[in-house]
């Protein structure tokens, strides 16, 4: 929405990108801020939800078959979870809460409440390191299970550890790829809110869903 | 507030390369084009394989000329081994499931029309709807190319069960590298599946232009909506196990396979796996998926029903709720292929009892069509012909599904062709005819050209008939105890059954040679069919608004006002007996349907 | 060519029937003591199911015969009853009619697969692997003895991986690759698999059950009536699954005992 502070935005109809059923407008206003508005129900939202849902999925379906090879024979041995992997976890969260400081002052810059701001690319920045981070952990816990001895191979445990974590990693490097579009469309001021929202559903998704593994490996590791 | 109701303005602007136009295309539409192409690529490759097994089984001796050049060590001499043929049969299954009915009824048929049916300009995400396509032709490649590599494609069934498609080239020929490509194929497959079902749901959920209301949307684009919900949840469980198993081939894990199992005296590395493990895994998104198949052709027969009886159905929420029923009901009820598992015998009584009652909404679904027909004014075309013909199959291969249904029954019938027979009428016969009902309703609107409609008259009646004379007697066979998935007939019960099975193959090869009349029908058409005005069947959905074919935004620069419900059929209004979604024309009805 | 459609479905429905009702194609005389509530079950589904499917293909042929080509200015008509009357109907008709099924059958799957077998059921252990059925018989001390899978050497017909030299039980074993069984004596099947999934069937024993590598799987039956009959995988095993089969001899408890002795020597 435009401010009381400065002159009511010129439209020009004929002119507008971006914009597409349930897109948004990019309308000018002075001193170089954009604002945007949706002028009907944003078209990730949807999306989002139902990407996050077919995840969980699949780490369902890596679930049942966690448990039902466990319980289908006697050859499954325990080991400690790496340390690291603590570490890690309270990274991933310390990160969904850089991504949420990140949201809410992009929320008020791209509205032109706040002239001449910075960016706030800076806690978009902090929030790529932290899972850059992550990952860079997640890789450190699997070298440190390969010096005791268990490779993907080696029993079932580690076999479910590997593929559970590297699947998650894996997505997390989706989730930094859709950072790294938000902070390119931030420079050049084309972003839509929605792919702000959605990349920061889907972060946090990545932490909550990071939680349940550690708990899944935690219970039944 | 500015006003509200801005021209239309692009996603993305209209490509002007040739690739940007016609290869790696965002626009739905091409998409949807290419999506049929593979279909029709992959439905006769399934279908000479079909040909290839169908002959061997009649004459297991005689040689194929010319087979041995596909493989000389599967063929030789023209003559099939016994493991060429599950080779075969393995790729016919795949081929046919995977790449021509989800393919086409859903992927074609819906990236073209959703869109355009709920009055959007394209899909929410063009690039992952793109990505769509190139990943599951991909997929098709990794397939294919199975059949040149190594000692060939895996011989397991398109299930591939475990152990024998986890423990790698020990099991057989084609069971080392032609697992792992199969494999890999799917989960291809998958993640394109799922980045398609993404852009449906999308589409419907948030795209729907004004006055497009849920209740509002045609019956084909809810099955495609309801099928995408299925396929989210179903291919987002295949492609972990798939994951799964190609560790068990290449990485030395042992997630299906049990110990202590010995091959040619050797006991295997593997230990501690689980059978049933990988059974209930591709189940629970193999019955979905059979489901997948069958909605959106269920869908596209209703539109082309509605369109040519010039009537409602009896009720179309009941419709819509029948199909919601069906997509619910499918993940209670994958145990019924596991009855003889192994599993706990329990459990089968536990599937026993929804898979009986998925019966309820099969049946409701065909008696709104089938009574929605009393009273109606039924015009008789190709496509028309191939929707009614779609109940009968529907019907024939539902009734059987009754006895496979009930796990006593099952003891007798599992793993014969009856099961064969069952799957082939309603997934081979009958979502195939909603793919040819589409294909002949709308192909004036793709192309500007009409079909020939007495060659399509010609493919209804072979194909209608063929496919009976084809697949019934499979039934027959399978009540005698004829086992499934057999190269050959050695067992002395099954010497009397062979006369059978020569009069399907000879069947089964006039019915393969009428769909060359259809290829030959879309390919003339194309380029010489008489040509077709913008609404040639009088019909009422967004599609029939636009012109022909639709423009790169689907409308013309415009959003399009929806006023009516879909199948405003049987109304006095100014051009006929019928108004269009987009009209703002109000009508009087003959009698109120809901 | 809308009347040409309905003649056409009325006779592909008619001459579907026409196998069925003169059991051109049907399973084998029942030789076994559960048998009877599975064929009654089928027989019970195929009414039904041949009713509906009958009813349903002459409904669509008659009301596309009546109702195509019409007059322009024909009276379209609404079904009495519509949609609700269906569904209402579908619901009780269909609804009633599968549950009753289901229900009835329970009987049928719990006598093969959910009672236990008799305490004095004769033990016989059966061996599937690539491509061929193997039975052995406890032998006179009654015992089987261990199984070992690194002994397994068909070379050396040591089909089962036995180790006589160090297991008593074992000595006594008998082998062989046909099953034979005394008639109506309740047999107890032991199944396990050698390599991968197998299954077996056996027409007129009403009996099919997969063999479930890794699991020790079970089934109990008894056979009333003396002949030979086969038994026959139908789990894809590979490429010679076609041509995997035994043979069950059911025979006299006299031929069977002389039988039983002349293969332990």
């Amino acid at each position: 929405m435009a401010t009381t502070l400065h002159e009511p935005p010129q439209i020009d109809l004929n002119n507008i990108s971006g914009v597409g059923n349930g897109g948004s407008i990019n309308i000018p206003t002075d001193g170089g801020l954009r604002a945007t508005l949706d002028h009907s129900r944003p078209t990730s939202s949807s999306a989002i939800w139902v990407a996050m849902f077919a995840i969980c999925m699949m780490f369902a379906a890596f679930t049942s078959a966690l448990i039902v090879r466990k319980g289908s024979s006697m050859d499954w041995q325990s080991f400690a979870l790496p340390s690291i992997l603590y570490f890690n976890t309270f990274l991933l969260l310390v990160s969904s809460v850089a991504l949420e400081i990140a949201r809410r002052r992009v929320d008020v810059f791209m509205k032109g409440a706040r002239s001449g701001a910075e960016r706030p690319t800076l806690w978009l920045y902090i929030t790529l390191a932290l899972g850059l981070l992550f990952v860079a952990g997640q890789y450190i816990a699997w070298t440190q299970l390969r010096a005791e001895g268990m490779y993907l191979a080696t029993n079932p445990s580690s076999s479910f550890f590997y593929v559970l974590t590297a699947t998650h990693a894996l997505h997390v490097l989706g989730g930094l790829g859709g950072l790294l579009y938000v902070v390119y469309k931030l420079s050049n001021l084309t972003l839509r809110r929605n792919a702000m929202v959605s990349t920061a559903r889907y972060w946090h998704f990545m932490g909550a869903l990071w939680v349940y593994l550690m708990l899944l490996l935690w219970i039944k590791l | 507030m500015h006003d509200m109701s801005v021209p239309a303005a692009h996603h993305h602007a209209p490509p002007t390369s040739f690739i940007r136009k016609h290869v790696f295309s965002l626009d739905h539409k091409v998409i949807g084009k290419q999506y049929y192409g593979l279909a029709l690529l992959a439905a006769y490759v399934g279908m000479g394989l079909s040909w290839l097994m169908r002959f061997h089984l009649a004459w297991n001796s005689t040689a194929i000329p010319g087979l041995q050049f596909l493989s000389a060590s599967g063929a030789p001499g023209g003559v099939m081994t016994p493991e060429y043929y599950l080779q075969l049969m393995t790729m016919h299954g795949t081929i046919m499931v995977f790449f021509v009915l989800t393919t086409a009824p859903f992927a074609a048929f819906g990236n073209y029309f959703l869109p355009i049916q709920v009055g959007a300009e394209d899909m929410p995400f063009p690039r992952f709807n793109m990505m769509s396509f190139w990943v599951t032709f991909t997929a098709f490649l990794v397939l294919m190319s199975s059949f040149f590599v190594g000692d060939g494609p895996t011989l397991g069934g398109w299930t591939q069960y475990a152990p024998l498609n986890a423990i790698g080239a020990v099991g057989g020929p084609g069971q080392g590298t032609g697992v792992v490509l199969w494999a890999t194929s799917i989960a291809l497959f998958c993640v394109g599946q799922l980045l398609g079902a993404l852009n449906f749901i999308s589409t419907t959920l948030d795209l729907r232009v004004k006055g497009m209301s849920l209740m509002r949307l045609p019956l084909s684009a809810w099955s495609w909506f309801i099928t995408s919900c299925i396929g989210l949840t179903a291919f987002a469980v295949l492609m972990p196990a798939c994951i799964l198993v190609i560790l068990d081939h290449v990485a030395g894990t042992s997630f299906f396979v049990a110990s202590g199992l010995v091959m040619n005296d050797q006991v295997l590395p593997h230990s501690g796996g689980s059978t049933l493990l990988w059974q209930h895994l591709f189940w629970f998104f193999g019955h979905p998926e059979v489901y997948i198949a069958i909605v959106p052709s269920m869908g596209i027969v209703s539109h082309i029903l509605l369109a040519n009886q010039r009537k409602q159905m009896l009720s179309q929420r009941v419709l819509i709720y029948s199909m919601g029923a069906l997509a619910v009901l499918s993940y209670m009820v994958y145990g019924h292929h596991m009855f003889v598992s192994g599993m706990n015998p329990f459990s089968s009584l536990a599937f026993s009892f929804p898979t009986l009652v998925i019966t309820i909404p099969s049946t409701i679904i065909v008696l709104i069509w089938t009574f929605s027909l009393y009273g109606a004014k039924l015009r008789i075309n190709s496509a028309s012909l191939f929707s009614l013909g779609f109940i009968s199959m529907f019907v024939s291969g539902g009734v059987s599904g009754f006895f496979l249904a009930q796990p006593s029954i099952d003891i007798m019938l599992h793993a014969t062709y009856f099961v064969v027979g069952h799957f082939h009428l309603v997934m081979g016969v009958a979502a195939m005819f909603g793919i040819f009902a589409g294909t002949y309703f709308w192909f004036p609107k793709m192309t500007g050209r009409m079909m020939n409609e007495t060659l399509g008259k010609a493919h209804f009646w072979l194909s209608f008939v063929g496919a009976y004379c084809i697949f019934m007697p499979f039934h027959y066979l399978g009540m005698a105890g004829n086992v499934r998935r057999y190269s050959t007939f050695t067992d002395d019960f099954l010497q009397p059954l062979i006369p059978v099975h020569r009069f399907i193959t000879i069947a089964a090869l006039i019915t393969g040679a009428a769909q060359l009349i259809f290829l030959f029908n879309v390919i003339y058409s194309r380029f010489k069919g008489a040509p077709a005005v913008d609404n040639p069947w009088e019909a009422t959905s967004l599609e029939w608004s636009t012109a022909t074919p639709p423009p790169f935004d689907n409308f013309g620069g415009k959003h399009p006002i929806v006023y009516h419900d879909p199948y405003q059929y049987g109304v006095k209004s100014s051009v006929g007996d019928y108004v269009m979604q987009t009209s703002p024309e109000q009508v009087e009805t003959e009698f109120e349907e809901k | 060519m809308a009347k040409f459609f309905a003649a056409t479905i009325v006779v592909i429905a008619i001459l579907s029937a026409i196998p069925i009702l003169r059991h051109t194609w049907t399973a084998p005389e029942d030789i076994s003591t559960h048998g009877a509530l599975i064929d009654e079950q089928m027989s019970e589904t195929m009414a039904e199911a041949g009713i509906s499917f009958l009813a349903a293909q002459f409904i669509l042929a008659f009301f596309v015969w009546k109702f195509s080509n019409r007059a322009p200015d024909a009276k379209l008509k609404k079904f009495p009853g519509g949609a609700k009357g269906l569904v209402i109907g579908a619901l009780l008709v269909v609804g009633i009619e599968v549950m009753a099924l289901g229900i009835f059958g329970v009987k049928a799957w719990a006598n093969v697969y959910l009672d236990a077998p008799s305490a004095n059921a004769m033990p016989i252990q059966v061996q599937a692997g690539q491509f061929a059925f193997y039975f052995r018989y406890p032998g006179p001390d009654g015992k089987f003895g261990g199984l070992h899978p690194e002994l397994i050497n068909e070379g050396s017909q040591n089909i089962f991986g036995l180790d006589p030299e160090h297991d008593v039980d074992a000595r006594d074993d008998i082998v062989a690759a046909e099953m034979a069984i005394p008639v109506n004596k309740e047999i107890h099947l032991l199944m396990h698999a050698k390599d991968v999934g197998h299954s077996f069937f056996v027409r007129e024993l009403r009996v099919q059950q997969d063999f479930v590598p890794g699991l020790d799987v079970s089934l109990h039956f008894t056979a009333t009536k003396i002949g030979k009959y086969e038994i026959v995988c139908t789990q894809l095993c590979g490429l010679g699954h076609y041509n995997m089969k035994a043979y069950l001899e059911v025979m006299s408890q006299q031929d069977f005992d002389d039988w039983l002795k002349k293969q332990g020597q």
